[in-house]
């Protein structure tokens, strides 16, 4: 149970190559968590849609976080949605990713000064794997960040890393 | 020798065994790290609220019936229509009198009321009589015997 929890000391061809495995199916198959917040969340659809077509990597929108990998924070985080994203990412099953899309996510954007009611960057509340910036960000900046995270899922390792 | 129902029993136990490998795989692989956080049920990322085991309102019972009665029907109606051409009359008749018989419930029903959803407020009878005199009721103040 809980294979992946283990931490190798050392690792064989047998655990490096199921590593392997593991690795390609989990980039292979990002599913997403179906919510978006703000405009940023228009260019999401944008990129779902046939242009760009982000089916292509893997990524097919869930409608409910047990079922997703990934969760595009799309747009502005108001105060009272911080704390729905917070929930949501706790109910997603684990191994789970983060990409921030756009300047209000990643850091309140143009409501940095006088937002009273944004939170300043999403990372506050969640763990953020990739920050796209943009506001909003094209398409091709989206999938420039899920190419990025399939690159960091990609490395990831269930060997102990040496000191 | 292999009935036709023998090869869909194979497919049973192969379907069976596909899922059950899939579910150890996944039991063997997954991290587990429940938190109560985690195990929350899922209601869009509001705080659950109440039970998912819920009451429905007794009203719904007459709805339920009536979709009973006619999901049957359809049940009865569809491979009646399939093999239509071989009964002939008779079975014309007969479905013709099963029909009736479930017209007369429809009709009821709806005379009855129980298709509107939205039910009117209940009209309380008016009796046309006149009022009753009013009874005062006798209240008994009981002296308070003052110094003595």
């Amino acid at each position: 149970m809980g294979l992946l929890d283990q931490r190798f000391e050392n690792g064989n061809v047998f655990i490096t190559s199921l590593e392997n495995l593991l690795n390609w199916a989990r980039l292979s198959s990002l599913y997403q968590m179906q919510f978006g917040l703000a405009c940023c969340a228009i260019e999401m659809m944008a990129a779902s849609a046939s242009d760009f077509d982000i089916m292509r990597f893997g990524i097919i929108p869930r409608a409910t976080p047990r079922q997703a990998d990934v969760m595009f924070v799309a747009g502005t985080v108001t105060l009272k949605m911080a704390s729905r994203i917070k929930r949501l990412y706790d109910q997603m099953a684990e191994p789970r990713y983060i990409i921030s899309m756009g300047s209000c996510a990643n850091c309140g954007g143009p409501y940095w000064e006088h937002g009273y009611h944004v939170l300043k960057g999403v990372d506050r509340v969640i763990p953020v794997d990739v920050f796209v910036p943009g506001c909003p960000p094209r398409p091709e900046a989206l999938l420039e960040g899920i190419i990025k995270l399939q690159e960091k899922v990609r490395k990831e390792s269930v060997v102990k890393k040496s000191a | 020798m292999l009935t036709e129902f023998g090869k869909i029993f194979i497919f049973f136990i192969i379907g069976a065994l596909f899922v059950g490998a899939g579910m150890f795989a996944s039991w063997i692989l997954r991290p587990r790290r429940p938190y109560p956080g985690k195990i929350a049920p899922y209601e869009c990322g509001e705080d659950p609220i109440g039970d998912a085991w819920v009451r429905f309102n007794v009203r719904f019972y007459v709805i339920a019936l009536i979709f009973l009665i006619f999901d049957v029907e359809v049940v009865f109606l569809l491979p009646w229509a399939l093999v239509y051409r071989n009964l002939g009359l008779f079975g014309f008749l007969e479905m013709a009198v099963f029909l009736g018989i479930l017209f007369v419930g429809y009709a009821y029903v709806w005379v009855k009321g129980d298709l509107d959803w939205d039910k009117p407020r209940p009209t309380i009878p008016h009796i046309d009589r006149p009022a009753e005199p009013r009874v005062e009721s006798k209240r008994v103040n009981k002296e308070i015997p003052v110094g003595q």
